[in-house]
């Protein structure tokens, strides 16, 4: 028998792969087969029953989700059994749903809405009291009206089978089962928003976003999320110039259709804490002034000290405000340009900063190495994808770092470059396990590249990748960073890195230093250097600043981010920026006219043009450009110390996620959680 | 049947004693490596019966970690089946059948009796001895009505007789366990009908 099979399904002939779901061949056949509890990124639980089709020669009709087809099996989706039996699972499911649709935030976007219209009947005959269900706490990010949940049980699986974090669960049975956590604790997952999305009904929704808008007054713009270096799909919904919330976008070889938290509710972050309009340093209080004002005073202490000026790019800054910044620096005759503010130790060809296997590639690696890298809270989504290729079974898992849960089972091998040291030189088994395995891959964290020896520990990730035929990859933290890397915002001939701009802050061989978007950086650590801050958010780098030069955040322009896999995506605007902001390389366009250094470029299509021809690979949008093979880099030998992850506080990573209240909630949530554990009286 | 809650008392731990402790390695052992989750049911009813008839939330978590389960899913099963009590019960716990054939029999009479020696159901009475719940068929039609205190079932009741029972069981003396009209399992009320021999 061939691994084809011939199906009927309304007359269509299709021919499936054996196993394939009798839904799958009706899709294929191009029917369209109503379902609540089946999603295709979960298990089939088969409970819903609304995917009924009928069978010739079955008894009855049959869960076509849960059902493999057989040979020259013939299905029909029109026939009136199967319409009496959608209406007659739709009865059931709606005999104990509240119909309160009106006050419902899923109203306009909910599945149940939209397939009672489609194959319910007209009217219930159900005359008894319905069930009511108290709602259950889960967290601050998931509001739960549990009397409209029709137990599909999305969320039970995506808990248990995606984001590796088995609390919620059905209790009780029967009419009386109900959906819940563990004594109702509050969900602690990074991508718990997810379920929100899953539930087909009203039952789990947005607790930050309850009562505040309905789907179809919102405009919605299809974007790219900066939150980690991942470059989520993402779809930005707004009312008037207010982002009211973050929806993922499907990207097979990106998020799937699956977003982090923090990519999810940080939006209450943009229209906070945001600098509208330039601000300047008067006896040591930060005052509103025009942008006129605001140039003068960086004219002032700029000119002519081109080399005594310094600027760093932070973790959100797009492709093309980097490259403006670089071409002011380039003008100004300052080698001292940096893209690293977490002073991590990146060199060499695009091979050495780029995650090379591609993110989709995990499914097809054979045993991974982490070092010095927490997938789990530097890019959860990316985690998901590593627990996906986990369940698939035969998937070793080390890591070199402190002893955390991943979701999977890893065994940490190790806690520091000695480690690293004892598998280069064979001392570690683990060493031959990749060796054995099909498509090894070795991870990076930028925990394990900030150090004084970060280079070395570059060096000697990339050795071992060579050695055991792994492929080497990089996780980054930041969305900005390898667009960063690939315009060569880098310290020049005699340029400062990171760290020794701030030495030279103190000593007075720095007098200027631009931090754009740069807010990682301590502010006493510059010294009485003059802080020019270029940025959309009143957070660390502002208040050290003596000057504010207010631009754009990341869904106020149309711009450029390459994600840690190489990939070069691009936004779109959903507002414009507030106030008298700017997009930010129009910012450094003016500044340079007021040098009299001015930039190239007139218009963002001239600057792209510049910039592709500097880096071509930026112009082939969501393409993955193959990178040169990694090259060890020169290094001062592996120290010792035991690795530390680049992300502690998942929730305050970014000046747009501390504005944000709901992170500042997920974070007490969490707090709450890790001092009910501490005490031993959670659950 | 309605929604179960866990109770709202609760100690602030719970471990098995270590016969229980021996006994449940020994149900675990049964099952392979990495299937250990098989044996939540038998661990989750010994620590019942240590604790005095009802399963205490601490002992779910411990029962959920002894078998590395996350704790929701040993909350499912607790809560799933009715045989797990999530409240205290009495010391003698009175599962009254109320389905149909016992209810025909007068099961209702039994009920009352109930409510006027312990009160309503789910009360434990004020010596801690006697509280009592309505059930479905327990799956002993023929001697209906019939009840189960504990392990054993009491069956062919009258309220009078009933009463009797309980009253005893309180005061702690010897009872009868089985048919309660002088018959013989479920042979036939009044003596044989059929099979008598040649006739």
């Amino acid at each position: 028998m061939s691994d084809n099979l011939k199906v009927t399904v309304d007359g269509i002939e299709v021919e499936v792969e054996a196993g394939t779901t009798i839904m799958q061949a009706c899709e294929k056949a191009g029917a369209e087969i109503p379902r609540f509890c089946y999603h295709e990124r979960l298990s089939v639980a088969g409970n819903c029953r609304m995917c009924l089709v009928e069978v010739e020669n079955a008894p009855k009709p049959v869960a076509s989700c849960a059902m493999p087809v057989a040979p020259d099996m013939v299905v029909s989706t029109t026939s009136d059994t199967v319409k009496t039996a959608r209406e007659g699972v739709m009865e059931f499911l709606l005999i104990n749903h509240p119909l309160d649709c009106p006050i419902c935030d899923q109203g306009g976007e909910c599945d149940l809405q939209d397939q009672a219209l489609g194959f319910g009947g007209d009217a219930s005959r159900f005359e008894d009291n319905k069930r009511a269900v108290e709602n259950k706490n889960m967290g601050p990010l998931v509001k739960t009206i549990m009397t409209r949940c029709i137990h599909c049980t999305r969320c039970v699986r995506f808990a248990q089978e995606v984001s590796g974090v088995p609390e919620i669960g059905a209790i009780g049975r029967g009419e009386d089962m109900e959906i819940t956590t563990y004594l109702e604790a509050s969900l602690d997952s990074e991508m718990s928003g997810n379920v929100i999305d899953l539930c087909p009904v009203g039952a789990l929704t947005s607790r930050p976003y309850a009562f505040t808008a309905r789907p179809w007054e919102l405009r919605k713009t299809e974007t790219i999320d900066v939150m980690d270096a991942l470059g989520s799909n993402i779809r930005v919904d707004m009312r008037g110039r207010e982002a009211m919330r973050i929806m993922p976008r499907n990207h097979d070889d990106v998020n799937e259709e699956w977003l982090s938290d923090k990519s999810r509710f940080v939006w209450d972050g943009l229209n906070k804490q945001r600098l509208d309009r330039a601000f300047i340093r008067r006896d040591g209080k930060l005052v509103p002034a025009s942008w006129d004002e605001a140039f003068d005073l960086v004219e002032s202490k700029l000119n002519g000290k081109g080399n005594k000026t310094a600027a760093i790019a932070g973790d959100l800054v797009c492709a093309e405000g980097q490259f403006a910044l670089k071409g002011l620096m380039d003008a100004l005759e300052s080698p001292h340009v940096d893209c690293r503010q977490d002073g991590a130790k990146i060199s060499g060809p695009r091979g050495n900063y780029l995650f090379n296997a591609s993110i989709a590639g995990i499914e097809e690696a054979g045993a991974l190495l982490l070092i010095g890298s927490n997938p789990r809270l530097e890019a959860p989504v990316l985690n998901a994808r590593i627990r996906k290729r986990y369940l698939a079974g035969d998937f070793p898992i080390a890591a070199i770092g402190e002893a955390t849960n991943l979701t999977y089972e890893t065994e940490f091998i190790g806690a520091g470059a000695d480690t690293l040291a004892d598998l280069l030189a064979g001392k570690q088994s683990f060493a031959d396990t990749l060796k054995s395995a099909a498509n090894p891959m070795i991870i990076v964290g930028q925990g394990a590249l900030t150090r004084d020896d970060g280079a070395a520990v570059l060096a000697s990730a990339i050795e071992l990748a060579e050695k055991t035929g792994a492929s080497f990859n990089m996780l980054h933290t930041a969305a900005a960073r390898v667009a960063g890397l690939d315009l060569g915002l880098l310290p020049g001939d005699g340029g400062f890195d990171v760290a020794a701009m701030q030495e030279a802050a103190h000593s007075g061989a720095l007098e200027n230093i631009i931090l754009y978007g740069a807010d990682e950086i301590a502010g006493a650590s510059l010294g009485n250097a003059f802080v020019v801050y270029i940025g959309s958010h009143g957070d660390r780098g502002a208040h050290r600043a003596d000057v504010i030069l207010p631009s754009a955040a990341y869904t106020e322009k149309q711009a450029t981010y390459v994600n840690t896999e190489g990939r070069a995506q691009m936004t779109e605007q959903a507002a414009t920026p507030p106030g008298e902001a700017r997009e930010d390389w129009k910012i450094f366009r003016a500044l340079s006219a007021r040098l009299d250094i001015t930039l190239p470029y007139d218009n963002l299509n001239a600057l792209r043009a510049a910039m592709y021809e500097s880096a071509p690979h930026l112009a082939r949008l969501d393409e993955i450009v193959v990178a040169d093979a990694p090259q060890t880099p020169s290094h001062d030998g592996l120290g010792t110390d035991a690795f530390t992850y680049a992300v502690s506080d998942f929730y305050f990573t970014n000046p747009i996620a501390r504005a944000s209240t709901i992170m500042a909630d997920c974070a007490k949530a969490k707090g709450a959680r890790i001092g009910a554990e501490g005490t031993g009286t959670d659950g | 049947m309605s929604v179960r809650r866990l109770n709202e008392e609760q100690p602030s731990e719970f471990a098995f004693t270590p016969e229980n402790l021996s006994w449940a390695e020994g149900q675990i052992a049964k099952y392979p490596e990495g299937r250990q989750a098989s044996a939540i049911i038998p661990l989750l009813w010994q620590a019942q019966k240590q604790a005095g008839g009802w399963l205490p939330e601490p002992a779910i978590r411990h029962i959920a970690d002894m078998l590395d389960m996350p704790y929701i899913r040993a909350l499912e099963v607790a809560t799933f089946y009715t045989m797990f009590n999530l409240s205290p019960v009495g010391e003698h716990f009175v599962q009254l059948c109320g389905t149909t054939p016992c209810w025909l029999r007068g099961a209702d009479e039994l009920k009352d009796v109930c409510r006027k020696m312990i009160g309503e159901q789910g009360e434990i009475t004020e010596d801690g001895k006697l509280s009592w719940l309505e059930v479905e068929c327990l799956g002993a039609c023929v001697n209906a009505p019939m009840v189960q205190i504990n392990d054993d079932f009491y069956e062919d009741l009258t309220a009078k007789k009933f009463e009797q029972i309980l009253n005893d069981l309180r005061q702690g003396n010897e009872v009868a366990t089985g048919p309660q009209n002088s018959r013989r399992a479920s042979e036939p009320e009044g003596g044989l009908t059929v099979l008598k021999g040649d006739k």
